[in-house]
C-alpha cells in the first residue's frame, strides 16, 4: 500500500512540476517580448526597495484594514509553506509526520503555531469573501472586475479556505488515531484548534478514519500543487512576482519620464550637433512609442503579470473618478491578456503580430482611455507594489503623437503653438517680457 | 529700498552686457508669462526677490516653453526640439542655479534636461520661500492680514508626488501664523486639479464631473477662505472650481508667492 502511494506522489510531484514549469517558461517568454532597459544599478537602493514594499508590506498599510487581513494570509503563506516541505518527504519516503519524533515537543509547538496561522489566513479569506460579495467594495465591482477577474478573485479565497480545512480534518483525523495506533502514528500531542474537531471523528472506525486522514491528506498536498499551478493563469501571481517588480522599480522621481535616445540622436543632427556614430540610422528602425506589447519594455509586462487586480490605483485615478474610461488597474489587464495572446500564438507556431489585432486599440487600450490621463502619478503612488500604468499610458501617447499624428485635435494645436510661438498657447513671442515692461511701464506711470 | 525698485527685472542679456552672472536664473515659463492671473503671481516673486536683494535676472524674450506639454501629450520631438535649444540659451548664459514658480517646469528642468545635457541646480519657488524664510531674508511679522486666517494647500501633483516635495509649501504657510487646514486628500493622495498631461490644453474626455470641480469640493469643504496653490494651471482649475460654485466672493486662491508677498506688505 505504501510503495503504491509512494509512486503516485512521484507521479504527481513529477506532472505538477512540469506543468508549473511549463507555464513559468511561458510568463518569462511573455515577459521577455518587451524591449530591453536597464534596470541593474543602484542594487542596494533596490534591495531596500524590496525588502520594505514588498516583503515588509510598506505601502500596503495605507489602508489598515485590508492590509492587516492580507498580512495574515501572507504570513500564512510563508510560513505554513514550511509544512509543505515534510509533505514532500513524507510523500516521497514512504513515512508518516517524519519530523514528528525527532524534534519532540518542538513539533506540537510549530504545528499548532501553524494551525493559529491557517485559521487566520481562514478568517481573512472570509473577511475577504464579505468584502467582494457582501459589502461590495467600489474598487472590486468596476467595469473591467466582471466576469473572469471578480471569479479568479473569489476563487482564490474559496480554495486557501478549503485547504486550510483541510489541514485541520487531517490533524484531527491523525489525532484520533493516534490513540488507535500508536505504533504507526507518532503522539503529536493535542492540537488546539484541529482538536476542537477530534469529537467528529470519534467513534469512526479505524479503517474509515485512515481513508480521511489519507484523503486530507492528498486533497491538501494536490491543492497546493493545483493551486500553484493556478496561480500562473491567475491574477495571483503577485505572491511571487511582486518581489522582482519591487526589486526593478523606477527609482528616479515619479515625475521624470524616460528619454527616447532614437529621437535625441535625430533631434541633435536636425540642430547640427555632434551625435555619436557620426549619425549613422540604427541598424533596427524601432516603433516610436509603443502600439502593442513588444513596443513596451519588459518591465512593463512583468508589471502586468504582478498585477493582482487589487484596483487601489483605479480607486484614486482622477479620471476615472469623475466618470472617465481611463482606469489604470485595466491598462494592466489589458497589457497581461494581450501579452498572453501573442505567447499563445507563438507557441502554436504562428508568426506573433500577425493576427490584426493591436494593444493600442477599442479591442485593448483605447485612445479615450490614454488621452484621460492627467499624468499625475496616484496610481503609482497607491499600488502596493509599485507597479507603473503611467508608464505604459505614456508610451501609449507617444506612438499616436509621433507614428500617426492622431493626437486629439487640441494638442496638435498646442503642439504647433509650441512650434511656432514657442508657447503652448498663440501669443506673439515676442509678447512674453511684457508682463515686466509694461508693469514697470504702469508702476513709474503711477509715480 | 524706493518703491520702484521692486519693479526691477534685469534679464540674462543685460546681465552679460555688464560683466555679471547673477546668482539664479528665475525661470518664469508660459503661464508666469502670457497667463493674466499668473502674471501676478510672477510680478509677486520678483517683488519678493527684489526686496531680498536677490541677485537674479530672467531670460525675457529668449525664454521658450520647456517642452513639458509636449512630452506629456507624446511629442517627444518637440520637446526635445525645445529642451535643446533652451539648454544652448541656459549654457551660453552659465547658468547654474534656476529658480522656478511653476511645478512642471521645474520637474522638467530638474529631472528631464540632464539626459539631454542640460545640468542645473532647480528650485521651485516654494523650496526658494522656504529657504529665504528660514534663513530670517524674509521675515513674516506675525503673519500679517493672514494671522490665523483658515488656509488649505492644495498639493501640486508635480511638486508632490513627481518630487516628492510635501513640507516646503507647508512650512511657508505655516510661517504666516495661518490656520493650515488640510483636506481630506492630501500629501501623497491629494487629488489632481485635473491639469496635468497637457490636461490643461485640451477638453476633458467624456465623464460624470470635471475634475477641478471634485477637488474644489475636497477645497471648500475644509472652511477654509483661502486656497493656497503653488502651480499655475492648479491656479486655473481651482478658481475655474471656485467660480463654478459661486464662491468667488467668499474664497480666495492665492500663490503662495502672492500671500508671502502681502503678508510683508510689498
Amino acid at each position: 500500500m505504501a510503495i503504491i502511494q509512494q509512486i503516485a506522489f512521484v507521479i504527481v510531484l513529477g506532472v505538477a512540476t512540469w506543468l508549473i514549469r511549463k507555464r513559468v517558461l511561458r510568463i518569462r517568454d511573455n515577459i521577455r517580448l518587451g524591449r530591453s532597459v536597464d534596470r541593474t544599478d543602484n542594487f542596494g537602493d533596490r534591495w531596500k526597495t524590496m525588502l520594505l514594499v514588498a516583503f515588509g508590506q510598506q505601502k500596503m498599510f495605507k489602508r489598515f484594514i485590508p492590509a492587516f487581513f492580507h498580512f495574515l494570509i501572507y504570513a500564512g503563506f510563508l510560513l505554513i509553506n514550511i509544512e509543505v516541505l515534510e509533505f514532500v518527504i513524507d510523500g516521497l519516503a514512504g513515512t508518516h509526520r517524519i519530523f514528528a519524533e525527532p524534534l519532540g515537543g518542538l513539533y506540537n509547538v510549530a504545528l499548532n503555531f501553524f494551525e493559529f496561522l491557517a485559521a487566520a489566513v481562514m478568517l481573512a479569506c472570509v473577511v475577504f469573501l464579505v468584502r467582494r460579495n457582501v459589502i461590495k467594495v467600489e474598487r472590486f465591482t468596476k467595469p473591467e472586475m466582471n466576469g473572469w477577474p471578480a471569479m479568479d478573485g473569489n476563487l482564490i479565497l474559496v480554495i486557501e479556505v478549503i485547504l486550510m480545512f483541510a489541514i485541520f480534518t487531517m490533524n484531527a483525523t491523525d489525532q484520533v488515531l493516534q490513540k488507535l495506533d500508536p505504533e504507526h502514528y507518532h503522539d503529536t500531542g493535542r492540537f488546539i484548534i484541529s482538536g476542537l474537531l477530534v469529537p467528529l471523528f470519534e467513534g469512526i472506525d479505524k479503517g474509515a478514519l485512515v481513508a480521511i486522514e489519507r484523503f486530507a491528506w492528498w486533497f491538501h498536498i494536490i491543492g497546493i500543487f493545483a493551486f500553484a499551478l493556478y496561480v500562473t493563469y491567475s491574477k495571483h501571481l503577485h505572491i511571487a512576482l511582486a518581489f522582482p517588480n519591487t526589486f526593478f522599480s523606477k527609482l528616479q522621481p515619479k515625475g521624470q519620464m524616460d528619454n527616447m535616445e532614437e529621437v535625441t540622436t535625430e533631434v541633435k543632427m536636425m540642430m547640427g550637433m555632434p551625435v555619436e556614430n557620426g549619425g549613422e540610422p540604427p541598424a533596427e528602425v524601432k516603433t516610436l512609442g509603443a502600439k502593442d506589447v513588444n513596443d513596451l519594455t519588459w518591465m512593463n509586462i512583468l508589471n502586468a503579470y504582478s498585477c493582482t487586480e487589487c484596483g487601489r490605483c483605479t480607486s484614486e485615478c482622477p479620471a476615472n473618478l469623475t466618470g472617465k474610461k481611463l482606469s489604470p488597474r485595466k491598462v494592466m489587464m489589458d497589457v497581461r491578456d494581450r501579452a498572453e495572446e501573442v505567447g499563445q500564438q507563438i507557441a502554436e507556431g504562428k508568426e506573433a503580430f500577425q493576427d490584426g489585432k493591436l494593444l493600442l486599440s477599442d479591442e485593448y487600450i483605447s485612445k479615450e482611455e490614454i488621452n484621460a490621463c492627467t499624468s499625475c502619478n496616484a496610481c503609482v503612488e497607491a499600488c502596493p507594489i509599485n507597479i507603473n500604468p503611467l508608464d505604459i499610458i505614456l508610451q501609449l501617447r507617444r506612438y499616436t503623437a509621433l507614428e500617426e499624428s492622431s493626437s486629439p485635435a487640441s494638442w496638435n494645436s498646442m503642439f504647433s503653438n509650441i512650434e511656432t510661438s514657442m508657447a503652448p498657447w498663440k501669443f506673439p513671442p515676442t509678447d512674453r517680457f511684457k508682463w515686466a515692461t509694461e508693469w514697470k511701464e504702469k508702476q513709474e506711470a503711477e509715480g | 529700498m524706493s518703491n520702484t525698485n521692486l519693479f526691477n527685472v534685469p534679464t540674462m542679456a543685460q546681465k552679460q552686457a555688464a560683466g555679471e552672472t547673477p546668482e539664479i536664473l528665475f525661470w518664469v515659463g508660459c503661464a508666469g508669462s502670457f497667463d493674466d492671473r499668473y502674471r501676478r503671481v510672477t510680478q509677486a516673486f520678483v517683488k519678493i526677490l527684489n526686496h531680498v536683494g536677490v541677485d537674479f535676472a530672467v531670460l525675457g524674450d529668449e525664454e521658450s516653453c520647456t517642452g513639458d506639454p509636449a512630452r506629456r501629450g507624446g511629442n517627444e520631438f518637440l520637446f526635445q526640439m525645445q529642451a535643446m535649444s533652451n539648454i544652448q540659451v541656459m549654457d551660453m548664459y552659465q547658468v547654474k542655479k534656476i529658480v522656478t514658480a511653476c511645478p512642471h517646469c521645474f520637474n522638467t528642468l530638474k529631472n528631464e534636461y540632464p539626459d539631454l545635457g542640460g545640468n542645473y541646480e532647480v528650485i521651485h519657488h516654494s523650496t526658494y520661500l522656504q529657504q529665504l524664510i528660514n534663513q530670517g531674508k524674509v521675515k513674516l511679522q506675525g503673519g500679517g492680514e493672514f494671522k490665523g486666517k483658515k488656509i488649505t494647500y492644495h498639493d501640486s501633483c508635480y511638486l508632490g508626488r513627481a518630487n516628492d516635495i510635501y513640507e516646503a509649501p507647508r512650512a511657508v504657510l505655516e510661517a504666516l501664523d495661518a490656520d493650515l487646514m488640510e483636506m481630506k486628500r492630501c500629501r501623497t493622495r491629494g487629488l489632481c486639479c485635473g491639469a496635468g498631461g497637457a490636461q490643461m490644453f485640451k477638453d476633458a474626455e467624456p465623464g460624470n464631473k470635471e475634475i477641478n470641480i471634485e477637488r474644489t469640493e475636497d477645497a471648500l469643504s475644509t472652511g477654509a477662505d483661502t486656497i493656497a496653490v503653488a502651480c499655475p494651471f492648479c491656479m486655473t482649475m481651482m478658481r475655474d472650481g471656485v467660480k463654478s460654485k459661486e464662491k468667488e466672493e467668499s474664497v480666495q486662491v492665492k500663490d503662495l508667492a502672492e500671500i508671502v508677498a502681502e503678508a510683508q506688505g510689498i
